[in-house]
């Protein structure tokens, strides 16, 4: 009978950092921390597209479970949300209906997208524990999980946006401005902006960029927040404070025309120091028929690529101490 | 090729959110791995673990409470790698370990088995395939359209082993959860995780059953305080465990029945 040796010597040269991993399960050769492990976690999680699909749509069915309509609430809540912001906030700052509506829904849209894939990102294998130490997967399928359920839910808020477009087409497809006219003087606030045309198709690939985004935020961030559980709370909080600073229910037409100088013109500036500003912006701006300046693509791709590089180096160093922290 | 390699191999835990007064002295019981005495309390669950093994073998692993018999399943599985050494696994493993985890209580049966499966690197097409294959092993019938939670633990058992045993793993990793399913279904199972084995297969399993150490293994390993204590043929290492012949209290159907299917071993 065999009795299993202790140790056969010459099995594997430690140093053998080469392998054969052909397509998967022996990803368990080479040294924890190399780049061959790191990417191989990636290759193998979009390999298994199909389980992190399942789970992603598995996650909003249990949330809608045993309601009627089901994920339909997704499209009403933001439907109610996007009505009420949107009536309340143009009668506040005096700013035509129409135009502001679209504004709003869209930008609750991509908020919600955003928020969620930071604030669900930081939790992502700290939510998966029991999986992540039950079964042996790459990690990368836990935050293509949690990108995937924000993408889904994206997609049920787009009908509104369809929606608004419809009711609003008229007041969109022409030149506009954001802020009606000052009653009694010259004064025509804000810019002219070109009204709804095909640059509206720029929003694809601003929501790939952004869902890039989303997954480095996520990689990142889950795993900081696996092994300092302070985070999570510290963004909750702040993600609350950005909502306020990034245009959302207010337009930065607002801000424009201050003297150079003044405090007006000095918080216009301080409001391009945040970086949700420009992801909003690349998205929204094509589908409202703004005007856009090419410097919130190029802050975006900066981020971007500079993310990735941050994600890659935690996922190289960090991806087999996941385990082991959650 | 099935194989799994381990040189050198330790896991240590770092315990966070530990109160680091309370675990000054550094404790070695019986029961646990060493902890250690420094910032960031550190379990050394597993010491210095050197083992190799190939397709074909049937290893049971036995030990105290603490021992270290489930992480090292954890660490042959490829959920932990390990702190410091080396260990490189071949083959497709599948893992069942505390059966209440990793399933989803609120999803239904089916459900559950195509998430298992899908994570055991199965595609859904190849899930859908063996759905009726696996109810038919289960014996859940309709059962399996209820969600998980409605389920005994027995009945998990079922689940998970039919899913396991379906999909031709060639590491087949079991934690000592199994015992809790009835002795018909325990008798078709064991069936058909021999056939898994002798089909290139390998198994190891964590068990205080001398009962399903013998049905199931051939050699074992003894662990204690994260370290392999001793590791060899199953009569013997178990014997050593245990401190008296692992025979002597087996039924003689079950002698009977091991004894035609390894002679080698009833008759050492």
């Amino acid at each position: 009978m065999a009795v299993p040796a202790l140790a056969r010597p010459g099995a594997d040269d430690p140093s053998d950092d080469s392998g054969d991993d052909a397509a998967g399960p022996d990803l368990h050769g080479a040294s924890p921390r190399s780049w061959k492990r790191a990417f191989g976690d990636i290759r193998q999680a979009i390999a298994q597209r199909e389980l992190w699909g399942h789970l992603g749509w598995q996650d909003i069915k249990q949330r809608y479970r045993r309601s009627t309509i089901g994920p339909l609430w997704i499209t009403i809540s933001m439907a109610v949300t996007a009505a009420a912001m949107g009536g309340l906030y143009s009668q506040l700052f005096g700013q035509p209906i129409g135009t502001f509506m679209p504004y709003v829904t869209v930008g609750f849209m991509i908020w919600y997208f955003i928020s969620a894939c930071v604030l669900e990102g930081t939790e992502t294998f700290i939510a998966n524990e029991g999986l992540i130490r039950f079964l042996p997967a790459p990690l990368m399928i836990y935050v293509f999980r949690t990108v995937w359920r924000q993408v889904l839910f994206f997609a049920h808020n787009v009908v509104v946006y369809v929606i608004v477009l419809v009711i609003f087409f008229g007041q969109l497809d022409q030149p506009y401005r954001m802020v009606a006219k000052v009653p009694g003087t010259l004064d025509t606030p804000g810019i002219l902006h070109p009204g709804l045309s095909w640059w509206a198709l720029l929003a694809v690939p601003a929501f790939v960029l952004i869902v890039a985004n989303g997954l480095w935020v996520t990689l990142l961030f889950g795993i900081i927040a696996t092994r300092f559980r302070d985070i999570p709370p510290v963004i909750n909080s702040f993600i609350q404070l950005f909502f306020t600073m990034t245009p959302i229910i207010w337009t930065p037409d607002l801000l424009r025309g201050g003297e150079p100088g003044s405090t007006r013109a000095i918080v216009e500036q301080l409001a391009k120091l945040n970086p949700f500003y420009h992801f909003i912006e690349i998205f929204r701006a094509p589908l409202v028929g703004q005007e856009q300046s090419w410097t919130h693509w190029a802050v975006v791709g900066v981020i971007t690529v500079v993310g990735w590089a941050l994600a890659l180096i935690a996922l190289r160093n960090y991806r087999s101490r996941v385990a082991y922290w959650v | 090729m099935v194989s799994i390699d381990v040189q050198g191999a330790s896991v240590d835990f770092p315990i966070f959110d530990a109160k680091n007064r309370s675990l000054k002295k550094s404790v070695l019981g019986r029961a646990g791995g060493r902890i250690t005495d420094a910032k960031v309390p550190v379990v050394e669950a597993l010491r210095d673990i050197d083992l190799s093994l190939r397709s074909g073998d049937r290893v049971g692993l036995v030990g105290h409470n603490g021992a270290g018999k489930s992480t090292l399943l954890r660490l042959l599985a490829g959920i932990y790698e390990p702190t410091r050494g080396r260990a490189r696994i071949r083959g497709r493993v599948a893992p069942v370990f505390d059966l209440a985890v990793g399933m989803d209580p609120e999803i239904s049966g089916l459900e559950n088995i195509l998430i298992r499966g899908l994570f055991l690197g199965m595609t859904r097409k190849e899930m859908e395939r063996r759905v009726d294959e696996i109810a038919e092993f289960t014996e859940l019938g309709d059962y399996l359209s209820m969600p998980l939670r409605t389920y005994s633990t027995g009945m998990r058992v079922r689940l998970a082993l039919g899913v396991v045993t379906s999909i031709d793993p060639e590491i087949l990793i079991l934690d000592e959860g199994i015992g809790a399913v009835d002795a018909a279904f325990l008798e078709k199972a064991r069936d058909r995780l021999r056939d898994l084995v002798s089909r290139s297969g390998m198994l190891v399993f964590a068990s205080h059953s001398d009962e399903f150490l013998v049905e199931l293994c051939d050699t074992a390993i003894w662990m204690d305080t994260g370290e392999i204590k001793e590791q060899g043929s199953l009569r013997e290492v178990v014997s050593h465990y245990k401190g008296r012949d692992l025979f002597e209290t087996l039924s003689p159907e079950t002698l009977k029945r091991i004894g035609a299917d390894a002679p080698s071993e009833a008759r050492p």
